[in-house]
């Protein structure tokens, strides 16, 4: 059984970088335990049974030429979007105290 | 029936002079509006489009050569970067975002005349199976309007359902173009894995997801699909096309001595009655038409949809880590560092079930949990890619239904997300493996359209169209 406590959802929610009310956290913590109930159906799988296969295209190390290419993209276009820049860059809070 | 010629023909129409593009533009923007009530569409790109119209009949009339696609509206669904206009994916943390680019494979059917002209409907970040997870409103089912149009590609499957538009894109990445297919009775094709590049088509399971059209029929299906397909340096992923392509109108493939397994674990108990009598209906058809049909069994696919709610949670919160409020999206002004910004944005900006798979996904791949999820989920996805292998020595393709049941009501599974994931239960196989699969109409239950699978060998995406038509020839 994977019934995860309050603390383990606000653990959870941090990591995540999501902040949470409380209402929300009650609610999680029983639709999570749900799902991670669910996935427990591959605990009787034998792990020596296979590899794990992470991608499906059998590509490996698809390699190009390292050269800068332009695709006419400007700067203010792709700044667009961004809530706050500064010369020609994305502008956040202070980092360092 | 409908107000749309085969895609082929428009284009040729087109070239002859005998259809003019902004006509096709103009007539689709105002099915837009005359189908408003089913909320299938979130915006027009209509000023681009009409200019890209005016283009086409412009070259026609030049005595230019134009594209394959030349002048046949259609729509996207909102999850692909298009410009003229905003690209939300259906959440709030994305509503101001205007897209500073264009994704593969939209410029890929520009270049051939195709001209995007709105955007459609989707659970937002495409996580659902009825668009009732998109934060602007819930697609209404064109055979009912108080069902569901099945998700998360629901606006686009709607949009070809209610004969707005000749083809829409949708993405599939547990079932997302097959589902809303089925549930609005139209063809959705979901190819292999890489086949279409992902570049500039808002992320969900990188490992998964796949691009495809929705259209009317398997022809129109095909020739969007062959003007899409193939390698991308944009997309590392994508892997090379079929020497021949995929528009098969002229192709002359012989379907009766094809053999076919019926999936044994897709047709067993859970299956709504109706939706079994409208399989067996097509079955029947199929061998009355000369293919060899048998049973199979394929014992490790009851357990794709708990490998799936673990890989796609798992990738989910990886590639929604970049919606942190400062480069673009939602962006929160009360925060007091920047801690607190990505936290707020986040907090505000996601809706329920980003943050419910976000949080699994971290769950899953946190240290002490990793063994035992996600890479237990990946021991098991290398089950089913064997299994379907094996299954594939002895078939050439793999039937059954595309969901248990019909479109069900809005609502009804609105409020328990794992009842929700089972609407998956069918399709999600083929996105762990990689197979190409098919959505087809196979009749009705209650009013309500069936849609009958077709799976097939990785990269048998040709074969896999020729035997979609063939079975659509057989007629209902």
């Amino acid at each position: 059984m994977s019934k995860l406590t309050q603390d383990n959802v606000v653990a959870l929610a941090a990591l995540s970088r999501l902040t949470l009310t409380s209402d929300e956290i009650d609610k999680f913590r029983g639709e999570l335990s749900g799902i991670l109930d669910y996935v427990e159906a591959l605990n009787d799988v034998n792990e020596q049974e296979a590899e794990p296969t992470y991608q499906v295209t059998g590509l490996k190390n698809v390699m190009r030429p390292d050269e800068i290419k332009d695709y006419g993209y400007r700067v203010q276009e792709l700044l667009k979007n961004a809530p706050a820049t500064k010369a020609g860059q994305f502008k956040v809070k202070r980092v360092i105290g | 029936m409908g107000q749309w010629l085969a895609i082929a023909d428009i284009a040729k129409k087109i070239q002859a002079g005998e259809l003019k593009a902004k006509a096709l533009v103009e007539q689709a923007l105002a099915a837009v509006e005359d189908k408003s009530e089913y909320d299938a569409i979130i915006s027009t790109t209509s000023e681009r489009a009409l200019r890209k119209a005016a283009k086409i009949d412009e070259r026609v009339a030049g005595g230019h050569k134009v594209g394959r696609l030349a002048g046949v509206p259609f729509i996207a669904k909102d999850n692909f970067l298009t410009l003229g206009g905003k690209t939300t994916a259906a959440s709030n943390i994305l509503r101001p975002f205007e897209a500073p680019y264009q994704a593969t494979a939209i410029e890929r059917l520009e270049a051939e005349g195709a001209i995007c002209v709105a955007k459609a409907n989707l659970d937002a970040f495409a996580h659902g199976s009825s668009t009732e997870n998109s934060d602007w409103f819930t697609t209404k089912n064109p055979y009912d309007k108080t069902r569901v149009p099945g998700g998360s590609s629901g606006g686009s499957a709607a949009a070809v359902a209610l004969d707005i538009v000749p083809f829409a894109l949708g993405t599939d990445t547990g079932g997302s173009i097959r589902l809303p297919a089925a549930f609005c009775g139209v063809v959705g094709y979901k190819p292999t894995y890489g086949l279409v590049s992902r570049s500039g088509v808002v992320a969900m399971a990188s490992s998964t997801d796949v691009i495809g059209p929705l259209a009317r029929s398997v022809e129109d299906a095909a020739l969007v699909l062959d003007c899409m397909a193939g390698r991308d340096e944009l997309d590392s992923t994508t892997i090379e096309r079929n020497p021949k392509g995929y528009d098969i109108r002229n192709s002359k493939f012989q379907i009766p001595n094809s053999k076919v397994g019926i999936i044994k674990e897709y047709m067993d108990e859970g299956l709504e009655p109706g939706v079994k009598v409208a399989v067996n209906a097509a079955i029947d058809k199929l061998r009355a038409a000369g293919t060899q049909l048998s049973e199979i069994s394929l014992p490790s696919l009851p357990l794709a949809l708990a490998v799936y709610y673990i890989i796609c949670p798992a990738e989910v919160s990886s590639n929604l880590s970049r919606y942190d409020g400062q480069r673009f999206g939602y962006h929160d002004i009360h925060a007091k560092n920047l801690d607190d910004s990505y936290c707020l944005s986040r907090f505000n900006g996601f809706g329920a079930e980003a943050k419910r798979r976000i949080m699994i996904g971290t769950y899953v791949l946190s240290s002490g949990y990793y063994e035992a999820y996600y890479k237990k989920a990946q021991i098991v996805r290398t089950k089913i890619i064997n299994e379907f292998r094996e299954a594939f020595k002895r078939f050439d393709f793999l039937i059954g239904p595309t969901a248990p049941n019909t479109a069900f009501k809005i609502g009804e599974r609105a409020h328990d997300p794992l009842k929700m994931y089972l609407s998956d239960i069918m399709t999600v196989a083929a996105n762990i493996s990689g197979n190409p699969a098919i959505n087809l109409p196979a009749g009705t239950s209650n009013n309500l359209p069936v849609g009958l699978q077709i799976i097939a060998p990785t990269g048998a995406d040709r074969s896999l169209l020729n035997m979609a038509r063939h079975f659509e020839g057989l007629g209902s």
